[in-house]
């Protein structure tokens, strides 16, 4: 009872942080059908801008400014890169973001140096908030979820009750007639796309002194990012966040799950022995395969259902 | 367009024509002749762009603040030392496309210190290179990849291995657990070199420690996991009192944080939380908690009373944010270069000869020898605790290492199974 | 028939490079040079395996690099059992065995991957991707853990009696498999299956109503790729003996994304012309310079913008102009257009080495040399100059630029006439 307590609201904490990162990605991805490979390079910037800006004025204002900035970037990445690529189909934009990831990576190893920062959780926020079962709920993880929550209270009311979110979804299934109604098209863009990478960058300041802030993050959240945004489904954010906090649970499930496939096969009296690649394979304990977890659900799901688990639209 | 067209066409061909001669200048200005330079060259093989480029990065400049005291020593022959860097991006195809620019430019010793998977590469590469071109022979020499098949299974009488393998490592691990500590927990990454840990780990503790029950025994995938809490739920339940863990970087980083915001009071029991980047990244989170092996820490000379070692540490803080750990980096230059003077000249053969047996003191006044069996070097390791009271801090976070038990150099000359071999001339 | 010349120049030129840099006062070849060659022949394999994915049936993939390598680790074993004596295989045929493993496996993953399209599909690559180069890790009987697999290539089995010690008879072998696995995968697209593909990948819907399974087309498609990723796999093995996960990790599928694309999609030469130039960017420019990332990254978005049909596309442009007769006309234009072109290249270059020397070099106690003399980094001169070139040239270039695209859009429309 004690375990499956602890693990759910691990797990519920895992699974915003994903979420975090995931929303911007699935607003842009939704909105402009663009899958931004930079996705994760902007969550590091944002990292390691809130470090730079906490050093000179605090983390408070760092958490209103850095996301801002990356925003801009955003906008600029738009505004003089994507948007020409646009006509060229969507593969053409991938891989513009995906030539951004290494010059993104090499500007950063450039400026900040190529190790970790010494990027902390604020002594605000540092104390524990309450124990269960012996286990401290640090007050920082609340403060997550506080964000988390509102980020997704923020971005639902933007899109279904504002009517900057109705233009923005009526641009997405038919740009050319909210054209002729005379909204200026390619700002919803762009405006989606920094704000897309406005999400990031916050979800950046929160991550980048929860986990570690160093060159190589993108390259350890980017991929998981995706399978949550893909999981969940084009064109939903509800999709992203439920997906967001299913693999945060069978993540941390996962772990404290050590039975492996021969275990599951031994009561039915067939036991693997031997030093084969075969019983490798069939010994593996499932906390092992953990993070992988996320993959298989993923390649799963697609197979049988290619608009994702929420999506409303295809590819 | 119209804008250029109201220039006016004299004003156009004239801006041309400035262009031109301006590139021909900068053209002209840009040729310069190449210096020669009489030195004794070593290759060095390591990542220095994309993710990982940190480590090369590192142990660059660290090289550079080496040479100085070697070449200022006397160098080798009566010339200096210098290195090459080759970027090998962490894959070992990049590492044997270097290697071949090595042999062309006839570079008689080739170093690499980031990577097993590199290191093994570039062992059975020199192999076979020597074997198919006994004329152009050349030295590998390991300064990072620590497997321990690589001078047991695999040993190769072209390498050189200038660090504590991982069974030394395991084996000063173990010595250094206090007594009071019965219950473990291990947890390593699911590749070859955190099985490796687990394995010697495991062995050394029923060698030593047969008291000592092992009550978790868990492999995590290499840095892929966001989340350590179920992690920290695992450890607690199992009522374990030490973390023995091989984990490095992002993933030790995790570990402990996570420790520290569930309010798990264990130790951790690791081998690398050293490395450069980690004292940064956990903070004071660490302090009481964490304990390393290491070769080396600025507080080693203070604790021995070693003024001269104490100086060249402090010389390499003076200028720097992180702290001169590598002292086994320092033992295979100084050793290098007396076993090219004993030979004579840079030929592999007549150096490898030479270096095998040879036996020397490192820079605080341990033997060390590097011994002829298996080409490993055997030298002493410091198990240190993360502290407030000590008299040099780490990477400037306020707490430093200081060394609560030492493995000796004797301690640490462990059997081998290597049965290498040996060329005919 | 100017085709059919240009492939036998190629050739020959291919088959004659390893004697053009003959280092004559050491009587061997140059072991870099041969090594980036075999390196060429490959990633040749690679990037064509991976055209017929993207180009030509526009199946985005992301797990290329996992035929890649099992054709790879698949050989390893081969040659080991060959060496053995419990596989009378010759070497010669190696790659051939290496390409049914790439098949197999193949197969196997398009049965799952090959149900979606597009986006979908790329999705669950992906997944089968980062799985795959996981695993490669974690299973030691097949995959050998870090360290990878070993072989030794010598196995005195030869069709032709080599003994493939030297660098160079492993070159001609790839050289020789290269051109065959090329030529195949032509004479691919000349069937019925690579023009379904071509047609799936415009207008899937039409091609459904044809009568053809789209799904099947896909799937034969994806196989066959990986039948060739699996040769260029084995043939890598057999070069460096040694296969560890990098060769089927994310970064090489990413490689065979990069070479392909820049080379151009729609041409078939494209991704050839793709892989050498990438090639020697990787392994000569990162020689030279610890920023080629910046480089490549630059390059590839510049690409992207400027050019999506790739350098083989752009090249192809000018076919109309050549019929014409015409194509004299733009020697001058474009020299015009190189000078400019070479000032914003030296600034930028300039500019990414004087920063990254800042921040990253200087510590590393490196000295820094542009251009073959000592640079002092602190001086303003050389950022001076940097920019000054890079300004200039940008400013000259959208100059030339604009007269060059005038004088081409002339020659366009002449040559239609």
């Amino acid at each position: 009872m004690e375990t499956v307590l602890i693990s759910v609201l691990n797990g519920l904490v895992y699974g915003m942080l994903l979420f975090m990162l995931a929303s911007g990605l699935t607003l842009i991805f939704s909105m402009m059908g663009v899958l931004n490979f930079a996705h994760a390079s902007i969550y590091m910037v944002g990292a390691y801008l809130a470090f730079t800006i906490s050093q000179v004025l605090g983390f408070f204002p760092a958490l209103i400014i850095a996301p801002v900035l990356c925003g801009l970037i955003g906008a600029g990445i738009e505004i003089w890169g994507l948007r020409r690529v646009h006509h060229n189909g969507h593969i053409a934009e991938l891989l513009f973001t995906f030539g951004l990831v290494f010059i993104i990576q090499r500007l950063v190893q450039m400026t900040w140096g190529m190790l970790p920062m010494a990027y902390r959780v604020p002594p605000l926020l540092d104390f524990p908030l309450f124990h269960l079962y012996g286990v401290n709920f640090p007050a920082y993880r609340g403060f997550m979820l506080l964000v988390s929550g509102a980020m997704l209270l923020s971005t639902w009311v933007l899109l279904k009750k504002t009517r900057v979110g109705l233009i923005i979804q009526a641009a997405l299934t038919h740009p050319q007639m909210v054209s002729s109604l005379g909204h200026n098209v390619p700002q919803v863009f762009t405006t989606v796309f920094a704000g897309g990478c406005l999400l990031a960058g916050l979800a950046g300041v929160i991550g980048g002194n929860y986990q570690t802030t160093e060159p190589g993050m993108a390259d350890s959240m980017g991929p998981i990012v995706f399978v949550v945004v893909v999981f969940g489904g084009l064109g939903s954010l509800a999709g992203c966040f439920v997906a967001s906090i299913v693999m945060g649970m069978i993540q941390t499930f996962a772990v404290v799950v050590d039975y492996s496939v021969a275990d599951l096969l031994r009561p039915l009296g067939l036991a693997i022995s031997g030093d084969t690649l075969l019983t490798e394979v069939l010994t593996v304990p499932v906390a092992r395969i953990g993070a992988l977890l996320p993959f298989v659900m993923m390649v799963t799901i697609l197979f049988f259902r290619p608009r994702g688990l929420m999506g409303t639209r295809d590819a | 367009m119209a804008r250029f067209e109201a220039f006016g066409g004299n004003m156009r061909s004239l801006f041309r024509r400035a262009c031109f001669a301006f590139v021909a200048l900068l053209m002209g200005a840009a040729i310069r002749p190449a210096l020669a330079q009489d030195t004794i060259k070593v290759a060095y093989v390591d990542p220095f762009s994309g993710p990982f480029a940190s480590g090369g990065d590192e142990f660059l400049k660290v090289f550079a603040y080496i040479l100085q005291k070697v070449n200022a020593d006397g160098g080798a022959l009566g010339k200096k030392f210098e290195l090459v860097p080759f970027d090998d991006k962490l894959q070992p195809s990049e590492a044997l496309i270097a290697l071949k620019s090595v042999t062309d430019q006839n570079i008689p010793f080739v170093m690499q210190c980031t990577g097993s998977n590199v290191g093994s590469a570039l062992l059975d590469g020199v192999s076979k290179y020597n074997a198919r071109n006994p004329d152009n022979r050349i030295l590998y020499l390991n300064c990072g990849a620590l497997a321990t098949e690589l001078t047991n299974e695999l040993c190769d009488f072209w390498q050189f291995r200038f660090t504590g393998n991982v069974e030394m490592r395991a084996a000063a691990r173990v010595k250094a657990l206090p007594k009071d500590v019965t219950k473990v927990y291990l947890l390593n990454q699911d590749y070859l070199f955190g099985q490796s840990i687990q394995h010697d780990t495991k062995k050394w503790l029923a060698k030593l420690r047969p008291d000592i029950q092992i009550v978790g025994d868990e492999l995590m995938p290499f840095g892929k996991v966001q989340d350590f809490s179920p992690y920290i739920q695992k450890i607690k339940a199992s009522g374990a009192q030490s973390v023995i863990t091989g984990n490095y970087n992002r993933d030790l980083n995790l570990l402990i944080k996570a420790a520290v915001d569930d309010g798990l009071n264990v130790r951790f029991d690791t081998f690398l939380a050293h490395l450069i980047g980690g004292p940064t990244a956990i903070g004071s989170a660490g302090e009481g908690r964490l304990f390393s092996v290491t070769e080396f820490d600025p507080n080693v000379p203070a604790e021995l009373n070693k003024p001269e070692a104490e100086a060249f540490s402090n010389g390499w803080r003076a200028t720097h944010d992180t702290d001169f750990s590598e002292i086994p980096f320092l033992t295979m230059f100084q050793m290098l270069a007396r076993a090219i003077d004993k030979a004579g000249s840079t030929d592999a053969l007549k150096v490898a000869l030479a270096l095998e047996g040879m036996k020397g003191t490192d820079l605080v006044g341990a033997p060390v020898e590097m011994r002829k069996e298996d080409h490993q070097l055997l030298m002493p390791y410091y198990a240190v605790s993360f502290t407030k009271n000590v008299k040099y801090d780490a990477e400037k976070t306020g707490l430093g290492w200081k060394t609560d038990f030492i493995a000796t150099t004797e301690e640490l000359t462990l059997p081998t199974v290597c049965k290498m071999k040996r060329p005919a001339s | 028939m100017r085709v059919r010349w240009l492939i036998v120049a190629l050739i020959v030129v291919a088959m004659a490079a390893p004697w053009g840099f003959y280092d004559w006062t050491h009587h061997r070849h140059s072991g870099f040079l041969i090594s980036m060659l075999s390196q060429m022949g490959m990633m040749v394999i690679l990037a064509l395996s991976y055209n017929m994915l993207l180009g030509q049936a526009g199946l985005f993939s992301l797990c290329h690099a996992t035929f890649f390598g099992m054709g790879g680790y698949a050989t390893i074993h081969f040659l080991n059992a060959a060496g053995d004596g419990s596989l009378p295989v010759p070497m010669e045929v190696m790659p051939l065995l290496a390409g049914l493993s790439g098949l197999a496996l193949a197969m196997l993953f398009g049965a799952m991957a090959t149900k979606q399209r597009a986006t979908a599909f790329a999705m669950i690559t992906l997944g089968i991707g980062e799985l795959m180069a996981t695993a490669a890790l974690m299973f030691h009987h097949f995959f050998g853990g870090e360290g990878g697999v070993t072989t030794n290539r010598m196995i005195d089995n030869s069709v032709f009696g080599l003994s493939y010690a030297s660098g160079l008879q492993v070159y001609y072998l790839i050289l020789a498999w290269t051109v065959i696995a090329a030529a195949l995968m032509y004479f691919l697209t000349l069937t019925p299956l690579g023009r379904m593909a071509n047609a799936t990948r415009d207008n899937f819907e039409r091609a459904q109503f044809i009568g053809y399974d789209p799904r099947m087309v896909r799937f034969l498609q994806f196989a066959l790729s990986g039948f060739f990723a699996g040769i260029g796999g084995g043939l890598y093995a057999i070069t460096y003996e040694i296969v560890t996960f990098d060769a089927l990790a994310a970064p090489l599928s990413a490689n065979a994304l990069l070479m392909a694309y820049i080379g151009g999609t729609t041409v078939f030469g494209g991704p050839i012309l793709g892989a050498v130039l990438i090639t020697l960017l990787q392994s000569g420019v990162s020689l030279l310079s610890n920023s080629w990332l910046v480089y490549v990254g630059v390059m590839f978005i510049a690409m992207v913008i400027f050019a999506p049909s790739g350098l083989a596309g752009l090249i192809k442009a000018h076919e109309p102009i050549r019929r014409a007769g015409r194509l004299g006309a733009l020697t001058v234009p474009y020299l015009r257009l190189v000078i400019p072109s070479l000032g914003v290249l030296l600034g930028f270059v300039g500019l990414v080495e004087l920063m990254s020397f800042l921040t990253i070099g200087a510590a590393q106690g490196k000295k820094l040399v542009l251009f073959g003399g000592p640079i002092d980094v602190h001086a303003v001169v050389p950022w001076a100059v940097s920019v000054a070139s890079l300004l200039l040239g940008g400013v000259w270039l959208r100059f030339e630029a604009a007269g060059f695209h005038l004088v081409w859009e002339r020659l366009m429309a002449g040559a239609r006439r």
